[in-house]
């Protein structure tokens, strides 16, 4: 860091002080408003934060209390964080999505005393559950509009609390306590409560504390080289410990400014205005940007088609080893800086990508594709592995060491080990101490030793020493041999081939792998077209010798990338069938979220899953549908199922299982 | 301070209006209109009062979008006075309703579909515009001073409406219900006293009537603007408007609050039918 030893400044508030003597006049946050970016300063954000403080020392917040925060990314509710902080109160931010009964167990579970809330939208939701909420004793808002009219007996804007508080603090003894409040927090203290999304049961109140989170900042800051002079567009859910870690934690220990969207519907255009250094962004959305530029394409002229069709095989080429620092022949950097000029730079632009020096992806497999679209183009993106639990990073890739199917080694500080039973655990400066009034799932969590269970199954890969995640713990299996089966770890592999849509994996208690296959239409069915292969009907194309060829080699080439991972190898698929029918969510096959139920199509396609492994080279199966309109249908077909040739297992090396 | 919070309601959006609406804006008396031999209103009067929603609504063929038309100057009325803001006439051209306060959006949405959403705003401050054509040419000084107070207004105006994100686009280019906020944004950009919305529901899904809904509401409360509306949607009438005046084949058949309306029997027969 640039500013000597972090001992004393083991706060985020202490930080704002720090940064408004260092960087007053630099940007601390930007917020486009009626069309123009409106900037406020490290010295203007410390003055209105500690101003709001001051107000709401006023109104009764005390250290420990906790404050709800519930609204987008907007600088007044980043700010309402802070000012919490400031006097030593734990902010609970809320997601602006959930609906009330969500918001209702959280503010009840949190016992929060007020709530910073940005809009009308949100005071209403927090208004028609205020039975449930009887510890709540006063909201603020951002946004005045629509609620002129709302009784505001207990209901205040934002922007008064402010100018109350700047009054309050022209008395200087009232000034020096907020401030000695400020230079006294305690690094031990609670710093923030994040509220995980609870996909499986309810959520869980992730304690983080003040010095801990500054620690694990400080690392990452270090790592990634930020300074003062980055910037990032602040666009991910303000309650999301990434948005809390990557914009707000970050930006504090470096000093940098987190620029808040217009609106949500906006965000696309005001990455290209901002041009952020520091970029993060899920693989979905990295996804729609792709089949966005692909979808343009398609309608440009001929000319730029074949410009871009020729520089983009071209970056595919040479542009990731460039980015890698690896030897690229003189031809290859010469037809790499021209298609800079043409394509590249010019696309990255499109996309506001154009200035960004260090970029992240993280929440689920990326597609090695995709992942080296981006690379190729020259943007220096990374995969990170992190959890709430740990205040985001657990691992992360160092630049130059990159791979698309790897999270990267254990990060600064971070100690990372798996447990006999292949779980990934670690202990991190940045980890929670406990699940807010919850010592039975804190219990559950932390090992004796003081390590965090992740709840996800993972080895280190021998070749780069990286961390490699396979599925969630429950969900990893063992075949009858006492291999490890990770059936998503697989279906992955396979889902990233662009003919493949889903595949559903079979093996816990099994003596072999087997699978089975729905093709992507649309990709087969224009391979099909430039084969000269006719069809009928996806039932026909599906049965199709010739697809079953081409998925045959795709799974040869998959087991022969198990085969080279020791502890995967076990995992090959044996046998294979492409099924007659797409797999659907209204057949109850996908979750509303496009995930596999693998248990019910295991039931419901029982036929096939015994063929599969007693031995058969066909199974008839007739299945119902539901179509579009509603109606009920039977689809019968008979299913071929392929065998494959297995790669040989080395023998065991290491620390494999 | 501890008191609990259950006692925070919202008052009731129109409750809290009450308060608020005052005096006669407008009022039209015993007017009549045909085209040729077709009446298509028969003596009707009624009244409009400041701050307040006022609804018009009837069958089709009623003669609805024509008491609109009279109001803001497009039809004359053969017979009859209208009164705005003091100042009664029986004639008056939409230019002049314009200069006057009067807005008003179209049934099939009538906006400039080349342009871009904020120019199509923008053009709704044109009567404002105090700097001659030319002045505004050469964009310089005074010219230029004045544009960007226009546009603060209009920024204020899509802030309003939440179309940041179109702001750029084409209208054209855009699904109908953004069209129809754009149209509204167009409208509020002239400052109306008095603004006529022609069905502004019409075709929407439920969501887009109920943002729709919500940002009549805004507009009512944040600018006091007064509202005279057409819908078609009983449901959206009854809670959106103050008082609803009721049209059936040209003749006023109702008048006062919707649930007066509701009880109202002439009403019900009109809509329902009765038997001969």
């Amino acid at each position: 860091m640039a500013d000597g030893p972090h001992a004393a400044l083991n706060t985020f508030p202490k930080l704002l002080v720090r940064n408004a003597r260092q960087f007053g006049d630099r940007p601390a946050i930007r917020h486009k408003d009626l069309g123009i970016w409106q900037t406020w300063t490290w010295r203007r954000v410390y003055d209105e934060t500690r101003a709001y403080a001051a107000g709401l020392s006023r109104l009764g917040l005390r250290r420990g209390d906790t404050m709800a925060i519930v609204g987008g990314n907007r600088p007044r509710l980043y700010m309402s964080v802070m000012a919490a902080q400031m006097l030593g109160a734990i902010p609970v931010p809320v997601y602006a999505d959930a609906v009330a009964e969500e918001l209702a167990y959280v503010l009840a579970h949190a016992e929060v005393r007020f709530a910073a809330v940005e809009d009308q939208e949100q005071v209403d939701k927090i208004i028609s559950i205020k039975e449930r909420l009887p510890q709540l004793e006063r909201m603020f808002y951002e946004e005045p509009r629509g609620l002129r009219d709302y009784d505001h007996s207990r209901l205040t804007p934002i922007a008064d609390i402010i100018k109350d508080g700047a009054e309050a603090l022209k008395d200087a003894a009232f000034a020096k306590t907020i401030d000695d409040g400020i230079a006294n927090g305690n690094g031990d203290d609670p710093s923030i409560i994040l509220y995980t999304s609870g996909t499986t049961g309810q959520s869980k109140g992730v304690m983080l504390t003040c010095a801990r989170s500054v620690q694990a900042a400080v690392d990452t800051v270090m790592f990634d080289k930020l300074t003062e002079r980055d910037v990032a567009l602040a666009y991910l859910p303000l309650a999301w410990v990434g948005d809390h870690y990557l914009n707000y934690a970050q930006s504090l220990v470096a000093g940098f400014c987190m620029a808040c969207p217009e609106s949500p519907e906006t965000i696309q255009q005001d990455l290209r205005e901002i041009g952020p250094t520091f970029y993060f962004a899920p693989p979905r959305t990295l996804e729609q940007l792709l089949t966005r530029v692909t979808i343009r394409m398609e309608d440009a002229s001929a000319l730029n088609k074949w410009l871009y069709r020729t520089f983009i095989g071209i970056a595919r080429r040479y542009g990731e080893k460039l980015l890698n620092g690896e030897p690229v022949p003189l031809i290859g950097r010469l037809l790499y800086g021209i298609g800079r000029i043409v394509l590249y730079e010019p696309l990255k632009n499109t996309l506001g990508l154009s200035r960004v020096r260090v970029a992240y992806t993280a929440g689920e497999a990326i597609g090695p594709d995709l992942f080296a679209f981006y690379r190729s183009l020259g943007l220096n993106l990374k995969q990170l592995y992190g959890q709430t639990e740990a205040f985001l990073y657990v691992t992360a890739q160092p630049d130059g060491q990159i791979y698309s199917d790897t999270v990267g080694p254990a990060m600064t500080n971070v100690d990372l080990r798996i447990a006999d039973d292949g779980e990934v655990q670690f202990r991190s400066p940045g980890m929670f101490t406990e699940y807010f009034k919850d010592e039975a799932k804190t219990a559950e969590v932390l090992t004796a030793d003081g390590y965090v269970k992740t709840g996800d199954a993972g080895f280190f890969d021998e070749k780069t020493g990286h961390l490699k995640i396979i599925d969630r713990s429950k969900d990893v299996g063992k075949l009858n041999n006492g291999m490890l089966f990770p059936p998503k770890y697989v279906e992955n592999k396979l889902k990233f081939y662009p003919n493949i849509r889903e595949v559903v994996a079979y093996g816990d208690k099994r003596d072999y792998v087997a699978v089975m296959i729905n093709i992507d239409l649309t990709a087969v069915g224009s391979w099909a077209e430039r084969n000269n292969v006719a069809y009928a009907s996806y039932q026909e194309l599906a049965g199709h010798p010739l697809v079953y060829d081409m998925i045959a080699e795709h799974v040869a080439e998959v087991n022969k990338s198990l085969a080279s991972e020791t502890i995967m190898a076990g995992a090959q698929v044996k046998r294979f069938l492409i099924l007659h029918k797409e797999l659907d969510p209204d057949d109850g096959e996908l979750t509303r979220t496009q995930k596999v139920r693998r248990g019910f199509i295991a039931e419901r396609y029982a036929p096939l899953v015994t063929a599969l492994y007693d031995g058969s080279t066909e199974a008839d199966i007739s299945t119902q549908v539901t179509f579009e309109d509603g109606r009920k249908g039977v689809i019968s077909a008979r299913v071929k199922i392929r065998d494959m040739a297995l790669e040989p297992i080395r023998a065991p090396v290491g620390k494999a299982a | 301070m501890t008191a609990p919070y259950a006692e925070i309601v919202p008052n009731a959006a129109s409750a809290a209006r009450s308060g608020r609406i005052g005096d006669r804006l407008l009022s039209v008396e015993n007017v009549s209109l045909s085209f040729g031999g077709v009446k298509a209103i028969t003596d009707v009067s009624f009244d409009i009062r400041k701050g307040e929603i006022r609804a018009i609504i009837g069958p089709n063929g009623a003669g609805k979008t024509s008491m609109l038309n009279v109001i803001n100057g497009f039809y004359h009325p053969q017979k009859g006075r209208i009164t705005f803001r003091g100042k009664t006439r029986s004639k008056m051209r939409p230019f002049e309703a314009a200069y006057g306060g009067i807005a008003r959006t179209f049934q099939n949405v009538a906006l400039f579909r080349g342009m871009s959403a904020l120019d199509n705003i923008m053009a709704g401050r044109t009567l404002k515009m105090k700097r001659s054509f030319f002045w505004q040419l050469l964009r310089y000084g005074p010219a230029l001073r004045e544009e960007v107070e226009h546009r603060k207004f209009v920024e204020e105006i899509i802030d309003f409406l939440k179309i940041q994100d179109i702001r750029r686009v084409q209208v054209g280019r855009l699904p109908y219900g953004l069209q129809k906020r754009v149209e509204l944004g167009r409208a509020l950009a002239m400052e109306p006293d008095l603004l006529l919305l022609d069905e502004p529901m019409a075709g929407m899904n439920v969501e887009e009537k109920e943002d729709m809904s919500r940002f009549i509401l805004d507009v009512n409360e944040h600018f006091g603007t007064t509202i005279a509306l057409i819908e078609h949607d009983m449901g959206v009438v009854m809670d959106l408007s103050d008082r609803v005046v009721v049209l059936d084949h040209g003749i006023k058949i109702a008048d006062g609050t919707p649930d007066e309306v509701k009880a109202n029997q002439a009403v019900i027969d009109a809509y329902l039918g009765v038997a001969h």
